[in-house]
């Protein structure tokens, strides 16, 4: 932005009679776009000693207004890795299909499932060299047969680092302390659907732009399972 | 010599001259023209055995009605239609860009084209202008896969739900939806509160046309009739207008003075003698 700015201001104009000292970007009527769509949202995944758990609320606004109550932020890949999306939901969208679609490409070139830290650097890709036009929190998670189930978090910068377990989007920020102390490392598969199931209720509970349903996707050797929890399977904890 | 000519070597990239002029005349105080947006009501639902798409036919420039039946329900393909809210202008011709690509490649694969490949073609389109083209639509049909609905955003963002609603008057919409809406909506017979009644209609387009109407009514941005589109897997029906929720009404009284009710005080009659007449033909222009 600072660069197509400089290139603006330093510009030799036709003489305009009009003319004024040049402006800063956005005032030169060149907007900088971004999608205006899904900001708010509660993602989270974590590694347990079969695979991975990831988890997602369902809430899509646009403004104060809930555009689509019951989404899917948890996007398939490749058959063992998905990712959850956060931010703008146009940018989360069209990146996703573009790894999903240079993956396809990758795997059958290999001639086997890619890595899941491969997928993980190919997000991270998009997501660097374009970060100063994307508004795109993503979590990458899967399983592959050399390392088991993995967690790779890729936030707003670009950053790519793989950690037992992510959270992200707005609502995370209410969790942190929650799920550093309730988090225990090789978890059984039980166990983890009912840290994730918490860590997500809680985080509905007090971020606004979350809400609607938690969905769940167990990414194992055999495959992937899907679950939704809605009304009174959410778990409630404190409240008046 | 060669120096007296001098030819200066174009730069080049894009010029950004234009947009030093429009800040240079947004400074000096001239507003820019203002693109016509259809403060609009859109919907759609999958029933039973296809989609129903409706929209209402207002278009609107500030708070002017520009067009009191316009067509907010587009062509895609004979078994995909589009309604379109924001920028009249953009919700038009991407639609009608979509359509021509989309027949283009019905002629090259020889298939029914899907909802999908439109929905594909409109996001990567629409996501490419980040924005800029103001298209907020609501995409529906019926292909291989069965009924199809789907909301684009401008920005390029998709979503898929069995009921959806677009445009200012969509909370409305929705509102009605969110009350009345079940899955697998059959026939069954009704007529109307408002304007035209038809005897009977299935379930599922007298609840898309109550939503139209719930934003018609409520929402200042949308008005005049409800258009509405059913798209099944044998068939496509348009209907133009469907209802008119906002039907004049017959006047009943004669407000006409009757002859004579003003007295006549004064007449005078004065002729006009002609001095000359003056009669031109034109030749034919030579081609």
């Amino acid at each position: 932005m600072a660069a197509l700015g400089a290139v603006l201001q330093g510009l030799d104009g036709m003489p305009l009679a009009l003319a004024k000292p040049a402006r800063p970007l956005p005032e030169c009527g060149v907007q900088i776009g971004t999608g205006a769509v899904m900001t708010g949202t509660s993602i989270m995944a974590v590694e347990f000693n079969g695979g991975v758990i990831i988890g997602a609320d369902s809430r899509t606004s646009s403004g104060t207004y809930v555009a689509n109550r019951v989404s899917d932020k948890l996007t398939e890949i490749s058959p063992h890795v998905f990712c959850c999306r956060s931010g703008s939901s146009a940018d989360t969208q069209a990146i996703a299909d573009l790894v999903k679609y240079q993956l396809n490409l990758h795997s059958l070139e290999l001639g086997e499932e890619a890595k899941v830290g491969i997928v993980a650097q190919m997000f991270r890709k998009w997501c660097y060299d374009y970060r100063d036009q994307l508004t795109a929190g993503i979590i990458c998670a899967g399983w592959d047969r050399h390392e088991g189930g993995q967690v790779f978090s890729i936030p707003l910068g670009g950053m790519c680092i793989r950690q037992p377990f992510a959270i992200g989007g707005s609502g995370s920020t209410y969790i942190y302390g929650y799920c550093d102390s309730q988090f225990k490392k090789n978890m059984t598969k039980d166990e983890c659907i009912t840290f994730v199931k918490n860590c997500l209720a809680l985080a509905i509970a007090r971020d606004g732009s979350s809400g609607g349903v938690i969905r769940m996707a167990i990414i194992t050797e055999d495959g992937v399972e899907r679950s939704v929890f809605t009304g009174a399977d959410i778990p409630r904890f404190y409240s008046d | 010599m060669a120096g007296a000519v001098s030819v200066e070597m174009p730069r080049g990239g894009f010029s950004f001259e234009l947009c030093k002029r429009n800040a240079a005349l947004a400074a000096a105080g001239m507003k820019p023209p203002t693109p016509v947006k259809t403060g609009t009501t859109i919907a759609g639902l999958i029933f039973k055995d296809g989609v129903v798409l409706g929209a209402d036919t207002r278009a609107t420039e500030g708070s002017v009605v520009a067009d009191k039946n316009c067509a907010k329900i587009h062509y895609m393909a004979k078994n995909i239609y589009c309604c379109g809210a924001g920028t009249a202008a953009d919700t038009e011709y991407t639609t009608l860009q979509i359509s021509s690509e989309l027949e283009l490649h019905r002629l090259e694969t020889g298939r029914k084209p899907r909802v999908g490949t439109a929905l594909r073609m409109l996001k990567q389109h629409l996501f490419h202008y980040q924005g800029h083209i103001g298209a907020y639509l609501v995409l529906g049909g019926v292909d291989i896969t069965g009924p199809n609905l789907y909301t684009v955003h401008a920005h390029g963002s998709t979503d898929k739900l069995p009921y959806v609603s677009m445009g200012s008057g969509s909370l409305a919409a929705m509102a009605t939806f969110e009350d009345r809406f079940r899955p697998n909506m059959d026939v069954s017979v009704k007529t109307f509160k408002f304007g035209i009644s038809r005897k009977s209609e299935k379930e599922a387009v007298q609840l898309v046309r109550d939503a139209i109407v719930a934003g018609i009514f409520n929402d200042l941005g949308s008005g005049s009739n409800v258009d509405i589109c059913i798209i099944t897997a044998d068939k496509t029906e348009y209907i133009r207008p469907f209802d008119v929720a906002n039907e004049k009404g017959e006047r009943t009284g004669d407000y006409r003075y009757a002859r004579g009710t003003t007295a006549v005080l004064e007449t005078s009659v004065r002729k006009f003698e002609v001095t000359s007449e003056t009669v031109t033909s034109a030749e034919p222009m030579e081609s």
